[in-house]
């Protein structure tokens, strides 16, 4: 099997998994209890908090553990919510093309009165620092912008977008998910003052996930109860999966560079090689992308009928056709950047990890073009557009 | 548990009557690119029966099956048993689809239809 879906999740490493043992079998008390066997877990849980806050330049105080991503977007976007209504701000800027955890926040805010300004995406999936700075205005309480997104790769303006937040005096969240354990994340260089991060991103475990919170942003509790994480988030601690976690994303960091060398070698071929399927195009932009991940969009096929014949060829992959968003809609994240609904049913998601080889690419270089010409074959739609009854959109 | 049935994946996998038909006497075509998916049916018919029949599909993998499940009831037919063809039978034929792509029946019933519609006005066959 040719695992290349790891912007949906990752294999957990060795490591990870192993980090996660003793806490199972030997240390498995509760932080929260006074004897032995429960403040060893507590300082456990310490020393991961530190490891984590140290790969992201963060205070250990500033670091929260959630259930993953969707839960640290959520707490995030609330918290700077409520504190802005207090000073009657319920401005929020925002991309149309985040993830549905932060959009489906978002949307539950302006029911509640708040106003909500998506900004444009460029065709390129880029948000540009000036777009913030226009729409920012006396009574914004929060911009929340991704730092790279999970279809189509684009890395955003992160330091400029957060240096004007700053200057502003705006709070700035952005949902990492896909950046950490990536690329360089520094809160503290890079003037975020909210991240959501996730472990199984980056061969951490499913289910555990982080909030980071500047010292002095107020949080709101979505879980009530005992007073764990400083009061901000209730229930006991998932100490195998939270250890496990600091163990994947420094593992991560500390191959960062030679991770990155490897796979944008292993990208840029498979977006030569894609790239010379006619009437086909990149999604995102070129340079300023994770070094994981390819997009396409094929004219004249649809994307849930080639995920199943790649599979079937044993490569995992993942489409933004209506057929595998679970709605009527392809991708909006597509849509964000202008492909009409037609070229985005036709997409087609490769997220590599360190782990893919270079024979795994020239094997998707052999499917690809193989499976897509058989589907076109019996494309309608692809006959009409050979045949000059209706036009090509893609080059 | 696989989100299709073994039908399914069987017809997906190994359609049955993809192509054209020249000069067919009856070509009909549902669906729009807009929605992920066109259906498009050709008939050749002798004495009101349905000689020959062929597909071609843009769309997901339930819908490539659908079609060439629907041509495989229809093939062999005469015209107003085919008329009678339900998304219904296309669905049961194959082992059922998952709720949210029944649609997908449904176009190929609709493509049928469109195809002997087709076949009726060409020769003036009131309907």
């Amino acid at each position: 099997m040719i695992y290349a879906d790891n912007a949906a999740t990752t294999k957990m490493s060795r490591i990870a998994i192993d980090a996660m043992l003793p806490y199972m079998e030997e240390i498995w008390g509760n932080p929260s209890s006074l004897y032995e066997a429960g403040q060893k877990a507590a300082e456990a849980l310490c020393s991961a908090r530190e490891h984590i806050a140290a790969c992201i330049g963060a205070d250990p105080r500033e670091i929260y553990f959630t259930s993953g991503g969707s839960e640290a977007d959520n707490q995030a976007i609330l918290s700077a919510a409520r504190f802005g209504q207090r000073s009657g701000k319920k401005h929020i800027i925002s991309t149309a093309f985040e993830h549905h955890a932060v959009l489906h926040t978002l949307k539950k805010l302006e029911k509640e009165g708040y106003e909500t300004e998506l900004l444009d995406v460029h065709e390129n999936g880029m948000i540009y620092p000036e777009q913030v700075a226009e729409a920012i205005r006396e009574d914004t309480c929060l911009v929340t912008i991704m730092y790279a997104n999970n279809e189509i790769g684009s890395v955003m303006p992160i330091p400029e977008i957060g240096a004007i937040c700053r200057q502003r005096k705006v709070p700035f969240h952005t949902d990492a998910v896909q950046a950490v354990g990536h690329l360089p994340v520094n809160v503290q260089e890079q003037n975020i003052d909210l991240l959501s991060l996730s472990a199984h991103k980056f061969h951490g475990p499913k289910g555990i996930g982080v909030l980071y919170a500047r010292q002095g942003i107020p949080l709101v509790n979505l879980i009530e109860g005992g007073a764990q994480e400083r009061g901000r988030r209730a229930g006991t601690e998932n100490v195998p999966a939270i250890m496990s976690m600091a163990a994947a994303l420094e593992e991560a960091c500390a191959h960062m560079d030679q991770n990155t060398e490897k796979l944008l070698r292993l990208r840029d071929k498979l977006i030569d090689g894609l790239s010379r399927i006619p009437h086909s195009a990149l999604n995102g932009d070129k340079e300023k992308r994770l070094p994981g991940n390819v997009n396409f969009c094929f004219e004249g096929i649809e994307g849930e009928s080639l995920l199943l014949l790649l599979d079937d060829k044993g490569i995992c992959a993942s489409s933004g056709s209506a057929c595998t968003s679970g709605s009527l809609d392809p991708s909006h994240v597509l849509l964000a950047t202008g492909r009409p609904h037609e070229v985005a049913h036709g997409s087609l998601r490769l997220s590599l990890c360190a782990d893919n080889t270079e024979e795994d690419v020239e094997e998707i270089l052999q499917a690809v073009p193989e499976v897509v010409g058989y589907l076109r074959e019996m494309s309608p739609l692809w006959k009409d557009k050979v045949s000059g009854k209706r036009e090509f959109v893609l080059s | 548990m696989a989100l299709y049935s073994e039908k399914v994946m069987d017809h997906f996998r190994n359609p049955r009557n993809v192509g054209t038909i020249e000069n067919a006497d009856g070509v009909g075509e549902v669906g729009n690119g807009k929605c992920g998916d066109i259906m498009k049916i050709y008939l050749e018919i002798d004495d009101d029966i349905v000689t020959d029949v062929k597909f071609e599909t843009f769309g997901c993998g339930s819908a490539i099956a659908s079609s060439s499940m629907a041509t495989e009831l229809i093939k062999g037919k005469p015209v107003s048993e085919v008329l009678q063809l339900t998304n219904k039978a296309v669905t049961e034929a194959l082992d059922g689809l998952p709720a949210h792509k029944i649609h997908c029946s449904v176009l190929a019933e609709e493509a049928i239809k469109a195809a002997v519609k087709d076949y009726y006005d060409k020769n003036g066959i009131a309907q």
